[in-house]
């Protein structure tokens, strides 16, 4: 029997799997929102005058199946060598049980940052054993949730030692023995905060002269050192001693709190995290408690819930950019969450013992491997070390590199005349001999008696990792167990639709996830030959190459790691620019008032004064006040940052005017890629008039969040800026990350996504996504208003929602909305911002008609829950969203509520089988922020809290 | 005492002034859970931030209301930030300054006239 072949192509990515609505829930959709089509639909939403003119171009997109082979191929491009060069990167093992249950799994990398606490408190607890292990190992008393890397949060040091130091002095002390990627990040950071550098051995350190200053613990050549002097010596004269600390060598090594340090940073990477060419890993950063205040980034806390119960949540959040902007400790929002999870777990996994017994093997293959050379007349540096060693080979230097990679080894070049050598947990005796061999030394790694390499009054004498968790039977059952009731307690994509506007949490695909954990991608060191990394090379170019196609800029720096980071690296850029042309005096930045908060805290590093610009009563940008702000600083005007489409989810027409205005003042434009899911395709940064842009490639790419991180945030750039862009951090100048990517093991991601989609896939994703805003929006009207919509009473691809008018009628906040979608399984859009009391609804293409729906069904079942207060049915205190969320103990504990159990726990929208349960009540954040606890709490409270 | 438009109260107390901030900007803060106050012997000048309020939700600048030197400041706060929200003027003052020009107390607001500014 013949047949006729069906039009259904069950292998188009971007139609079948990406894109959520299929074609018949679209017709559906454009018929409630009034639109002919989708494409009269974008014609309705996006002014025509900023529309691109070439349609997005990349070729036949890939299946699935076709990209996993693209991407086989690539990565065998990449040559996977032992590498010991060390200089902060290491190879480390990755216990499977961890790669598989946290990293592997979607409950875990999906998520988003805990600020909704009641939704997360399975992250915000592996969070805080991240930082109790970060504060145990470091010997002070309190921890960040991490920072981008180890470099970065250097510089975050030197800016904390600024604002806590009680000295005058206006310079800072880099011990010599620092990471070379560390020394040249906080040159960048201090060079425009006027903060003059002096590097140095410890033994010239003049403390008079500094108000803080830096060591390296081991030094990046091996060296050990009690820095004790050094910090007494500081302290005398009011300024802060910073250590950046290996954590592994501190549990055999004296911690830095012994020492009297105020400040440790470092990274975690070594702790089951793979080098992926640089990143991503966590970096973390302790304190004493006296400058928690003080401290960047993200700090997890206990607190309470509304029934006494122990509960976790973000603590000291005025702190941070989104409300302090200017003012703010750091511009840091997005850290290394699912980083900082595994790293937690992999202390969790192997306790205080295992991670002592790593670090002593590891020490002692140091130990043999210096006395072969020694034996063998080598002169080897220094006398005391932990794992690595510094050989002086003379002329031989080339000869030896050369014979190591023939072993299938990298070691590091130091000097003309010598080369390093760090071992780690995944070197074996073979890698050893191999060593050996390099240097013409033929001998088995025999056994060999061990003994410390390291002065007695160095060895750690304090305990550390005393907590419980990091004495749990380590089984696997019960450790997979572990992760599984963690994961459980959270509400992440896996689960739900995450409708945070401005924070595009969309699909984050099998496929795409798939090549991020392959040897070739995770195991290459971020300063190993170039050739070894030509798959990742190709990558980077091809995918520079489409972000440029996308963004119509000229050329892509993937160094920064994170949103916020990019935008500091494009000011930088903007400003050395303005130097070059002899302007270096322009400081002037204009911000809209609506703008996002790490815009004034970005500028701030930069050096500049922020002028905010006001919006005009439909949202958009002021231009009135603009041009005026701009002919008031004409003469010092650096640029301007907008957002677009404008954090009001609208397509400004000025926008075009306000990117001429700046440019004929002398100014850049920097225009934020936050919104870029709502341009992709349809119009391009580039052709309005910016000169820089970021790319959340977490948002609009693909990437997902992990729960607060990893984030990328490359800057595309125009060709007048292309000689400004940051430098390598371990060879060149103006480098803002610690590696040369970034955080490049992520890229297989975005790229996958672009290969998979094809550039018509990208531009109907963002139709899609726009046509999603829209039907919510409609959806919506009448039940709650809509603020600011284009001139044709279109949104973008967010819409914000007024719940303002509900404190009068019912005093219902925005918190209780937020809350009372939890109980409905829904994580809760954007919470006042950009405008109080709103909430900022972003679904994304990739959420159905039928989930879309169910999150409108469940916004008109609050929307009606509100009503019955204002109409005096329900009472104004005790009612559902004012004891929102419901937790299961509520449901089985004695009920005397004015509603029933069944109105309280399953609110329209929540499923019946597979509820979403909250584990805590609403937690309290009084409580918290005024009693502050950042480590895991002691035994006993776990007890008295059950009972 | 007088009154800032910045919601900070004045009142003299022998050669000094006290300083602390009014019940209505206390409620208008929520709860305020940190304050960070000056070092006791700095010299201020007027409109200098000098001290910084944290509710769970906000951080605000409070500003010297006056040039001078301060010579005291309410350390129990550090414990018990409440008080700010509980007893906002008397107990909530953050710091006594020592003017070295008492002029702009003249340009300050009295009760009558902050309870107009503030209705």
């Amino acid at each position: 029997m013949s047949f006729t072949p069906t039009d259904y192509l069950p292998y188009d990515f971007a139609n079948r799997r990406h894109i959520g609505p299929s074609p018949a829930e679209m017709e559906q959709m454009l018929a409630l929102v009034g639109a002919k089509d989708l494409d009269a639909l974008i014609d309705d939403t996006l002014p025509a005058k900023i529309r691109q003119k070439q349609p997005l171009e990349f070729g036949k997109a890939k299946s699935e199946r076709e990209l996993l082979h693209h991407m086989k191929r690539t990565a065998a491009k990449n040559k996977v060598l032992t590498s010991l060069i060390g200089q902060g990167y290491h190879g480390t093992v990755t216990p499977p049980a961890i790669q598989r249950n946290i990293l592997e799994n979607p409950a875990w990398y999906t998520a988003y940052t805990p600020y909704q606490p009641e939704i997360s408190q399975g992250r915000l607890e592996a969070l805080l054993n991240f930082q109790t292990m970060v504060s145990d190992l470091t010997g002070l008393e309190i921890a960040n949730a991490s920072l981008l890397d180890e470099a970065t949060a250097c510089a975050e040091a030197m800016t904390m030692a600024g604002r806590v130091g009680k000295s005058k002095a206006k310079a800072f002390f880099i011990d010599e023995n620092c990471h070379p990627q560390n020394i040249a990040v906080m040159q960048t950071r201090a060079a425009p905060l006027g903060i003059e550098i002096i590097i140095g051995t410890p033994d010239d350190l003049d403390a008079k002269a500094v108000f803080g200053a830096i060591f390296q613990y081991p030094g990046t050549h091996g060296h050990l050192r009690d820095f004790t002097p050094e910090i007494a010596a500081l302290h005398a004269e009011k300024a802060i001693a910073i250590i950046a600390a290996d954590p592994l060598s501190l549990t055999l090594l004296k911690e830095p709190g012994a020492m009297g340090a105020d400040i440790a940073v470092g990274t975690t990477q070594r702790f089951g995290v793979p080098v992926g060419y640089g990143g991503p890993h966590a970096a973390y950063m302790a304190t004493k408690a006296s400058y928690a205040r003080n401290m960047p980034g993200r700090i997890v806390g206990v607190s309470i819930d509304s029934h006494g119960n122990r509960a976790y949540r973000l603590s000291l959040q005025t702190r941070e950019q989104h409300i302090r902007r200017e003012k703010a400790t750091s511009n840091v929002c997005t850290a290394q969450a699912l980083l900082a999870v595994m790293a937690g777990f992999y202390a969790v996994f192997h306790g205080p013992e295992g991670l002592k017994a790593i670090a002593q093997r590891i020490h002692r293959k140091t130990a043999r491997l210096a006395e072969g050379l020694k034996q063998a007349g080598f002169d080897v540096r220094p006398r005391s070390f932990f794992d690595t060693i510094t050989v002086d080979v003379g002329p031989l230097q080339a000869a030896v590199m050369k014979s190591a990679v023939d072993e299938g080894i990298n070691l590091r070049r130091v000097g003309d005349t010598k080369i390093g050598i760090t071992l780690d947990e995944r070197t074996r005796p073979d890698t050893i001999e191999a060593v050996w061999r390099a240097f013409g030394i033929t001998r088995a790694d025999k056994d060999y008696t061990p003994h410390y390499h390291m002065p007695d009054k160095l060895i750690r004498t304090s305990d550390f990792l005393t907590h419980p968790v990091f004495h749990m039977n380590r089984a696997e059952t019960e450790m997979m167990r572990y992760m599984r009731r963690l994961a459980d307690r959270d509400l992440a994509l896996d689960r739900a639709m995450i409708p945070l506007g401005s924070c595009t949490m969309k699909l984050n695909s099998a496929a795409e996830m798939m090549p991020v954990t392959w040897d070739e991608f995770s195991l290459l060191h971020p300063f190993c030959p170039k050739d070894q990394a030509a798959g990742y090379s190709e990558m980077i170019d091809d995918l520079s190459a489409k972000l440029c196609d996308v963004t119509g800029y000229d050329a892509i720096s993937m160094q920064p790691n994170s949103g916020a980071q990019g935008e500091y690296a494009g000011l930088l850029t903007i400003a050395a620019y303005h130097r070059a042309k002899g302007e270096g005096h322009r400081n002037i930045c204009l911000i809209p008032m609506s703008a996002h908060g790490t815009n004034p805290a970005s500028a701030q590093m930069v050096g500049w004064t922020v002028v905010p610009v006001k919006s005009a009563g439909n949202g958009d940008i002021d231009l009135e006040d603009f041009q005026a702000k701009v002919d008031q600083h004409k003469d010092n005007l650096a640029g301007c940052m907008i957002t677009y489409p404008s954090t009001h989810g609208v397509f400004e027409e000025t926008v075009i005017d306000v990117c001429q205005i700046t440019h004929d003042a002398g100014g850049q434009v920097y225009i934020d890629g936050a919104n870029m899911n709502a341009m992709v395709g349809l119009s391009r940064p580039g052709d309005l008039g910016g000169d820089v842009s970021h790319l959340n490639l977490h948002k609009t790419f693909c990437i997902p969040h992990g729960g607060g991180g990893p984030g990328m945030g490359p800057i595309g750039v125009k060709q007048h800026l292309v000689d400004h862009l940051p430098g390598d951090p371990n060879t060149g100048e103006g480098a803002v990350s610690a590696a040369p990517f970034g955080s490049p093991s992520l890229l297989p991601i975005s790229w996958a996504y672009c290969l998979m989609m094809g550039g018509e896939g990208l531009t109907q994703a963002t139709r899609v996504a726009i046509l999603n805003a829209n039907y919510i929006a409609k959806r919506l009207e009448g039940a709650f208003d809509v603020l600011y919509k284009g001139p044709t009473g279109r949104v973008a691809h967010e819409c914000i929602i007024d719940t303002r008018p509900f404190n009068d009628s019912a005093h219902i906040t925005v918190d209780d909305i937020a809350k009372r979608l939890s109980d409905c399984g829904f994580h809760a859009p954007t919470m006042s911002w950009p405008v109080a009391g709103t909430l900022m609804i972003e679904p994304t293409e990739s959420e159905t008609k039928a989930e879309l729906d169910r999150f409108c069904d469940a916004m008109l079942g609050i929307r009606a829950e509100i009503k019955a207060i204002e109409d005096g049915q329900m009472d104004p205190e005790n009612n559902p969203l004012k004891n929102a969320p419901h937790t299961m103990e509520d449901l089985v504990k004695d009920w005397d509520r004015p509603y029933s159990r069944e109105t309280g726990c399953f609110p329209v929208g929540a499923f019946r089988v597979d509820k979403y349960w909250p584990p805590v009540n609403r937690v309290d954040n009084v409580w918290g922020d005024r009693n502050l606890t950042c480590t895991c709490p002691p035994m006993e409270e776990y007890v008295e809290a059950a009972e | 005492m007088k009154f800032t438009e910045e919601h900070e109260w004045l009142r003299a107390e022998d050669d000094l002034i006290v300083v602390g901030i009014t019940e209505h900007a206390a409620t208008q803060l929520g709860d305020i859970v940190f304050v960070e106050l000056p070092e006791v012997g700095t010299t201020v000048s007027k409109d200098d931030e000098i001290v910084v309020i944290e509710s769970v939700k906000a951080a605000s600048d409070i500003l010297a209301p006056l040039d001078g030197e301060i010579v005291e400041v309410n350390e129990a706060l550090a414990d018990a930030p409440a008080t700010v929200n509980d007893d906002a003027m008397e107990g909530g003052w953050f710091f006594k300054i020592k003017p070295s020009d008492l002029s702009p107390m003249d340009d300050y607001m009295d009760e009558a006239a902050y309870k107009k500014m503030i209705d």
